[in-house]
């Protein structure tokens, strides 16, 4: 498909470097899927969808600097939804998320409560002025918030949150934040990864599996389109939580 | 080799892991993506965008360098076909530099991406450039070396045969057309690049014409790439006088690397049928001149 054109209806700041941006057009994607956001004259970039209607961005490099730079009545070019999704499994289920990285889970949590499925999450972020979407965390479920600072809840990273949960009730987990916290939840959930799917974070540049920038060593998985939702046990013994590749396709 | 699929430049040839998975995946060989002799990020995005018949792409030959591709071509090679590496330069020298500086077990010169400045059919498009590059490679390595040739320009032939008197051991038809999409919301291009290269189904007839027309014209084994996606468009591939095939866009279809064993099963059992073999079929249409 052709980029779509997307006008910004509203832009609503989460926090100093992350907003959300809700646009005149809504998209039948499962949570976890992703669009490819064309900033026209800066570049292409991958982000997840936070809402039908939405997506959250957080203000890394120069293209989210252009998307920050934009007002509502702009537009975007947008390509999706791509990708897999998270697939919802079970009755109880614990979504953990670390900084803009609850962008996707919140959009999760919400087809989980209407599905009638018990939701915990916790949320991991480095002070409680980083933390997004507090109340539509609420409103589905228990929420267990962690901070490194211990300005909110509990004082340490995502993973400290797990230790008052009793892991044995959830029948899946879902994880999307930076990857050290995403591997380390994964090493703390030993015998479980078949139960944990995470939602990762590579160079994306086709967005239709066929240039390989985002192939996973060693298996050669492609998650821009087999991904970016990937299950813990595919992830073990990979590059996962050891680099990643930059655009040239240098090991970083 | 045991499968006359293999997988085309630029496809999934960044890493080791995916050539390998290519290989595994039933690819009768493998080519990764083009490598030079700096390190290059590609050109912004929009790098591929899909239009009628096939994609768009512009890449910008995005690349480790050859510096940090060894180890990519030996995982490559544990899948156990050969690892045919693509290369680019700028000058007869930088061909020459990548060439030696990479142990492959064969190299295919890109003397035809269409959308990189003073690289691939900039310098390919030029039947002397053709022929002196093919020398000074093939001067330099002791595997195989075929030449990627651009069909951007009014005669196809001269610059297989160019190849051919540099003393290249088999040509690949074709690269990617020079095309350009435009969004109309925004008035602009939609590549970051402006402009790049057509591939897929709408290029396949123009691919079976070059190959044909340089089957016709060569001694040495041409191989064809164009719009390939079934079974059915490597047998016309063949017929036209490709002794093998490469694949490329069609990876991106739901089977994904499943798409090499669809191809080479789709055409074992139509040689079967036609009691066949593959030798035979190449170029099974020319006989019709």
């Amino acid at each position: 498909m052709r980029p779509k054109n997307a006008e910004i209806v509203e832009i609503v700041p989460e926090t100093p470097t992350v907003r959300t941006l809700r646009f005149d057009l809504a998209f039948d994607a499962v949570p976890g899927q992703y669009l490819m956001v064309w900033v026209r004259g800066v570049d292409e970039v991958p982000m997840s969808i936070s809402y039908k209607d939405g997506i959250t961005v957080q203000l890394v490099g120069e293209a989210t600097r252009a998307i920050f730079d934009l007002e509502v009545g702009d537009g975007l070019g947008l390509r999706g939804p791509l990708g897999n999704g998270f697939s919802l499994l079970g009755d109880s289920i614990l979504l953990v998320g670390g900084g803009v990285g609850a962008a996707p889970l919140a959009f999760l949590g919400e087809a989980a409560k209407e599905r009638g499925i018990e939701v915990t999450t916790i949320l991991g972020v480095r002070c409680c002025g980083d933390l997004i979407f507090r109340e539509r965390f609420r409103r589905i479920g228990e929420l267990v918030i962690t901070t490194d600072d211990g300005s909110l809840g509990i004082c340490g990273r995502a993973s400290a949150g797990l230790s008052c949960l009793n892991l044995q009730e959830f029948h899946q987990i879902y994880l999307c934040g930076p990857e050290p916290m995403m591997a380390d939840v994964i090493g703390r959930c030993r015998g479980m990864e078949t139960k944990i799917q995470a939602s990762i974070d590579r160079y994306f540049k086709c967005g239709m599996g066929i240039c390989g920038s985002c192939s996973i060593d060693p298996s050669g998985i492609r998650p821009c389109v087999e991904g970016p939702v990937i299950r813990a046990d595919e992830l073990v013994g990979t590059e996962f939580g050891r680099y990643k590749r930059g655009p040239s396709g240098r090991k970083k | 080799m045991d499968s006359p699929v293999m997988l085309a430049a630029g496809i999934l040839g960044t890493t080791g892991a995916s050539l390998r998975r290519a290989a595994l995946s039933g690819a009768g060989a493998v080519v990764t993506k083009s490598v030079g002799v700096a390190e290059r990020e590609g050109h912004r995005g929009p790098v591929v965008v899909q239009v009628e018949g096939g994609l768009l792409n512009a890449m910008g030959l995005p690349n480790p360098s050859y510096r940090s591709f060894q180890e990519e071509i030996d995982i490559g090679r544990e899948g156990g076909v050969p690892v045919i590496a693509s290369i680019f330069g700028a000058t007869t020298s930088e061909f020459g530099e990548v060439a030696t500086g990479l142990d492959a077990d064969g190299f295919e010169l890109n003397l035809s991406c269409p959308h990189a400045e003073r690289f691939g059919a900039e310098v390919g498009c030029e039947a002397c450039n053709v022929e002196e590059i093919t020398r000074a490679v093939k001067r330099s390595v002791s595997v195989p070396v075929w030449v990627k040739l651009t069909p951007n320009v009014a005669e196809i032939t001269a610059l297989g045969l160019a190849a051919q008197r540099g003393g290249a051991d088999g040509v690949v038809a074709i690269n990617t057309l020079k095309a350009m999409a435009i969004d109309v919301e925004s008035c602009r291009p939609i590549l970051g690049n402006r402009f790049g290269g057509l591939s897929g189904p709408a290029i396949k007839a123009v691919a079976v014409k070059s190959v044909y027309d340089l089957a016709g014209a060569l001694d040495i084994p041409v191989i064809g790439v164009g719009g390939i996606s079934r079974w059915e468009d490597a047998a016309e591939m063949i017929m036209a006088g490709a002794c093998g095939v490469q694949v490329g866009t069609a990876l991106r279809k739901p089977e994904g690397y499943g798409i090499f064993r669809s191809i080479s099963e789709g055409l074992a059992i139509y040689l079967d049928r036609k009691g066949m073999t593959l030798e035979e079929l190449v170029g099974a249409a020319r006989r019709f001149s």
